[in-house]
């Protein structure tokens, strides 16, 4: 098709302090049917949405974080994850859960979903949109 | 190819201008809106850091909400423009792509 | 061009739905096409017919309906967002077994696909929330 483009999903926000986190998910979700190139990105205190050990009973709401690992079966498998954002908040790669996806070209090769970027090469990825979703 | 930016919040309570600033591609706009609009002040203890990307990127206030909050355009950054609701028009339509700094 | 336009944040607590307002007049007042505006997060809050502000303070539901009214803007309610908070069309009120539906004229509820058909079809989108 010719009017496939490109849509990045920007997520600046953490999770459970407000609902855009989730809202932003139900979005990639629901876009994942419109075979779309879709991308996701994940700054500032958005990065706190992929960490492991999520735990929210205590707090009486849906932990969603284990949403993100199914976004492989939805051929979401670009999560971008700016390193800076990470290094400002004393998080490593490590202390982000593993998202992985299974590539059709490859053999059905699992492969890491989560890329994890400078921020000059998330000003790239940003540049190259057709279509911008902020949350 | 290049991208309008706009930011809403105020740089004083929130890092939404300067994150956007970092991820500012030379030849994009910024267009500061509601809040955002304290961003373009002249004098501030952020001045600096909005000052020292004027040129590369083209900086823009939303002059309906300056003038809401009693911001003249004599207190603007130098290199800071203010726009009208039709400037902002044009400046969406002239670039690629709108992202918004929420 | 074909603009369309996202509000994510709800009436008066926030400016966004003012901006957005403001931006679509000009927009068409320029000459483009504003086919859809998509209220989403507590941007549906700006679909409750049951709104009542003083007199002397403006009508966000009206000033959109009366706009989408005179330039046939679409104006779409993200379905789950509005359960969520409350905002209920006539068929999904008696689905739920409410007592009343509260959606104003000139808006329509229907899913998060309509976003993302809006980001194909238009040449820009254009994001107001907090």
């Amino acid at each position: 098709m010719s009017d496939v483009k490109k849509f990045l999903y920007v997520n600046r926000k953490a999770p459970y302090g407000t609902i855009y986190a989730l809202e932003s998910l139900e979005v990639v979700l629901i876009g994942a049917a419109f075979d779309q190139d879709v991308s996701l990105a994940f700054l500032d205190d958005g990065v706190f949405q992929l960490t492991r050990g999520q735990e929210t009973d205590e707090i009486g709401v849906k932990n969603f974080s284990p949403t993100f690992r199914a976004l492989g079966d939805y051929d979401v498998t670009k999560l971008y994850v700016e390193r800076e954002s990470l290094e400002e908040r004393g998080l490593t790669e490590d202390d982000l859960q593993e998202i992985t996806y299974e590539d059709e070209d490859d053999d059905w090769a699992e492969k890491p979903s989560i890329r994890v970027v400078s921020r000059a090469e998330m000003t790239d990825i940003m540049a190259q949109q057709d279509v911008i979703l902020s949350f | 190819m290049s991208t309008l930016h706009t930011v809403n919040k105020s740089p004083f309570t929130n890092r939404s201008l300067e994150s956007c600033l970092n991820h500012c591609k030379d030849g994009d706009a910024v267009l500061m809106i509601e809040d955002g609009v304290y961003g373009g002040l002249a004098g501030t203890a952020l001045a600096e850091m909005v000052a020292a990307r004027a040129g590369a990127v083209k900086l823009y206030v939303l002059a309906p909400d300056a003038h809401a909050r009693g911001l003249g355009e004599d207190r603007l950054l130098d290199g800071v423009s203010p726009v009208g609701y039709d400037g902002f028009v044009d400046l969406v339509t002239t670039h690629d792509r709108t992202q918004a700094w929420l | 061009m074909k603009i369309g336009v996202v509000v994510s944040e709800g009436p008066y607590t926030h400016e966004a739905a003012d901006t957005a307002y403001n931006f679509v007049r000009a927009a068409l007042a320029a000459g483009h096409e504003v086919p859809r505006v998509f209220f989403y997060h507590d941007g549906v809050n700006v679909a409750t017919r049951l709104s009542v502000p003083p007199q002397d303070e403006r009508h966000i539901q009206n000033n959109w309906t009366a706009l989408a009214k005179e330039h046939s803007i679409d104006l779409v309610v993200c379905i789950a967002a509005a359960q969520r908070r409350g905002i209920l069309d006539k068929n999904e009120a008696e689905r739920q077994g409410k007592d009343t539906d509260n959606i104003a004229e000139g808006f329509r509820i229907s899913g998060l696909g309509q976003l993302i058909e809006m980001g194909i079809q238009t040449d820009r989108l254009v994001m107001f929330g907090d």
